[in-house]
């Protein structure tokens, strides 16, 4: 009797003692990231208004703004999204539900666990190797999009296989035994069992992509953008004649140079700075503008959980 | 009584003949018109066949599982598959709907004769699919898709181009009636098939099953996860659904097999051991282990 009271005492107490180091702990880290992303509102929040928005970088401190650079971003993620998405959800399901399970699969399995650990900066090298010079698609928004996808296509696999592989096997018996094909079983199943997951893990990896700078420099993007680029159907500046040469296509832009916010960041963080002419609220000004990118896909991530956890038990 | 029989000679050979019966010679035999209420005999050969296991070998990999196995399901009749832990019920009538195509290799051997076309389930050149769609299952946890309930009954007749609403609607009506289930979800056909109590969600599973107008159900343990009272209920289910389909159902309880079943078949380490009616079986077996288990000996 006594020694089962001691060691039930004991347990308690260790218990105790968890319960105040995991706390301690998480108090210790979310004040850390409270206190840097505090300093960064406070310096950049009072530089954000519509001037800044709306303008291209300048000499200028006070006229300087962030537009080519988060209407870069916004682009890039476009191409990243576009393509490193559906790539990346189908090779999971391929690999989860339909390979075979053999050496090669383990083979390619491995290394795609190995490529969500390479540095991004070795994907830079890659792009500019690959894209740039081997298929002359020059510094251009699609060779920043496709980079970033590359980025993230291991995540997006991975996370689409860790979700695929939690629906329970009978969930996928009950479907094949009335009748189901191995795509309808996909379709009307497996994928929106998993959506939840999937999302998640994509809109993580595209929060982290957003914030890449190494890679995009690595390619070449520019730190002085002054204009945008040409949206669809916009007509195309007059020849020296002056007659009206038509206009640009509807993806003329993905060929466009760009910048991105956080390249945008680092050359103004970089710049020396003189009396009246100061950079460093710009460069944290374009900070929060990322972090709002950031915290809005995050905040998609756990919307699109909430909703298919609601609808998806078993 | 001998009217009934003579009929019913021509429809014992009728399974082993190449093509399709005519018309007359249905399962309906014993309702034509003029027949005096002609009763259902209790001896396994008085009844049609649905299918017929002819040297059943299966292995998983290199593990046979069951070993030449050969017995004739009968037509609108229950068939209990008993034996204890492991022997391969579970194995058995997982080859019926070749879920065992499920998985690499696992591998067939003999023949399993759907009847009357005579065609055989699990030949590498039939279409899995096809027995899928003309062979149910219940499993042994209830296994509802994550959806309304009317979905999840709808969905089997979905996979077979039923487009139309009504239609859909009608079926699942149809269904979830013959499941017993109706009365009790009829409000609330767009709630999620998982908020049901468990035995209302096996129940669901069963509406799942019927609303494909199977040929066979195959219940595997479906009563297992269930309290007595969803277990008493499935069983009525099972009874009733008799009339209208072969059944073969896995079941590790006695009482169970010997409430629902007409026929019983024993097996033992993969094999078949005893196949009878299952008053037989169980009063009069003619196997010395039979008894064994029956009597709770062993398993
Ligand atoms: N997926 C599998 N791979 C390999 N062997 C298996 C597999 N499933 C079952 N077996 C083996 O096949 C044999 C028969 O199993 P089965 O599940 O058919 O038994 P069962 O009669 O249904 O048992 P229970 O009453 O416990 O459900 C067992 O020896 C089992 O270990
Ligand atoms: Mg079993």
């Amino acid at each position: 009797m006594h020694d089962l009271d001691r060691i039930i005492r004991r347990g308690r107490r260790n218990d105790r003692l968890f319960n105040v180091l995991g706390a301690t702990l998480a108090v210790v880290c979310l004040t850390v990231l409270g206190v840097l992303v505090a300093q960064l509102l406070i310096a950049g929040i009072p530089r954000i208004d519509w001037q800044f928005l709306t303008s291209f970088p300048s000499r200028k401190a006070a006229r300087a703004g962030a537009l080519s650079a988060w209407v870069g971003s916004l682009l890039v993620m476009l191409i990243t999204a576009s393509t490193a998405i559906p790539l990346g959800i189908a090779a999971g399901i391929y690999l989860e539900e339909y390979a075979r399970k053999n050496w090669f699969t383990n083979l390619i399995e491995i290394n795609i666990a190995n490529l969500a650990g390479v540095p991004s900066i070795i994907y830079g090298l890659m792009a500019l190797g690959l894209l740039v010079y081997q298929f002359r698609l020059g510094q251009s928004i699609l060779t920043a999009g496709l980079t970033l996808g590359f980025l993230i296509l291991p995540v997006v696999i991975v996370a689409t296989r860790e979700s695929l592989r939690a629906i329970p096997q009978y969930m996928r018996e009950a479907a094949y035994a009335l009748g189901a094909t191995r795509l309808q079983v996909v379709r009307h199943h497996l994928l929106p069992y998993s959506a939840g997951g999937i999302a998640t893990g994509v809109i993580i990896a595209m929060s982290r992509a957003i914030g890449e700078t190494a890679p995009l420099v690595t390619i070449g993007a520019l730190t002085y953008i002054a204009f945008l680029p040409p949206a669809p159907f916009s007509p195309l500046p007059a020849g020296p004649d002056g007659a009206s040469p038509g206009m640009y296509g509807p993806f003329a832009w993905i060929m466009s140079p760009f910048t991105v916010l956080p390249i945008q960041m680092f050359a103004w963080v970089s710049r020396p700075s003189s009396p009246g002419n100061d950079f460093a609220p710009n460069a944290a000004a374009a900070g929060v503008i990322l972090i709002v990118f950031t915290l809005g896909l995050n905040a998609a991530a756990i919307f699109v959980r909430q909703r298919v956890r609601r609808r998806v038990k078993w | 009584m001998v009217a009934g029989k003579a009929l019913m000679t021509p429809d014992r050979s009728s399974p082993y003949r190449p093509s399709a019966d005519p018309p007359s010679g249905g399962p309906i035999s014993l309702d034509l018109p003029g027949l005096p209420d002609a009763p259902r005999p209790a001896a396994p050969e008085a009844a049609r066949i649905k299918a017929d296991v002819r040297g059943l070998s299966f292995y998983y990999g290199k593990n046979q599982a069951v070993k030449n196995v050969s017995l004739a399901f009968r037509e609108r009749s229950v068939t209990a598959l008993i034996g204890p832990s492991g022997c391969g019920k579970t194995t058995l009538l997982r080859c019926f709907n070749r879920m065992h195509d499920l998985y690499p290799a696992n591998r067939y051997e003999g023949q399993i004769l759907l009847q009357p076309s005579g065609i055989n389930i699990i030949d590498r050149h039939v279409s899995p699919i096809e027995m899928r769609m003309r062979i149910s299952m219940v499993f042994q946890k209830p296994n509802p898709f994550p959806k309304s309930i009317f979905e999840n009954v709808a969905y089997g007749p979905r996979l077979r181009g039923v487009r139309s609403r009504s239609e859909l609607e009608g079926r699942v009506e149809r269904a979830l009636k013959s499941a017993a289930l109706w009365e009790e979800v009829r409000d609330r056909l767009r709630k999620p098939g998982y908020d049901l109590s468990g035995g209302q969600q096996q129940r669901l599973c069963i509406a799942r099953a019927l609303a494909v107008d199977p040929e066979i159900v195959l219940f595997d343990e479906p009563t297992s996860a269930l309290d007595p009272i969803a277990t008493s209920r499935i069983e009525e289910l099972v009874h009733e659904l008799k009339s209208k389909v072969t059944i073969i159902i896995v079941t590790h309880n006695m009482q169970q097999a010997a409430r629902v079943s007409d026929y019983t078949a024993f097996m033992y380490l993969g094999e078949l051991i005893e196949y009878d009616s299952t008053a037989t079986v169980f009063q009069n077996p003619s196997k010395p282990l039979t008894e064994q288990y029956i009597s709770g000996h062993f398993g």
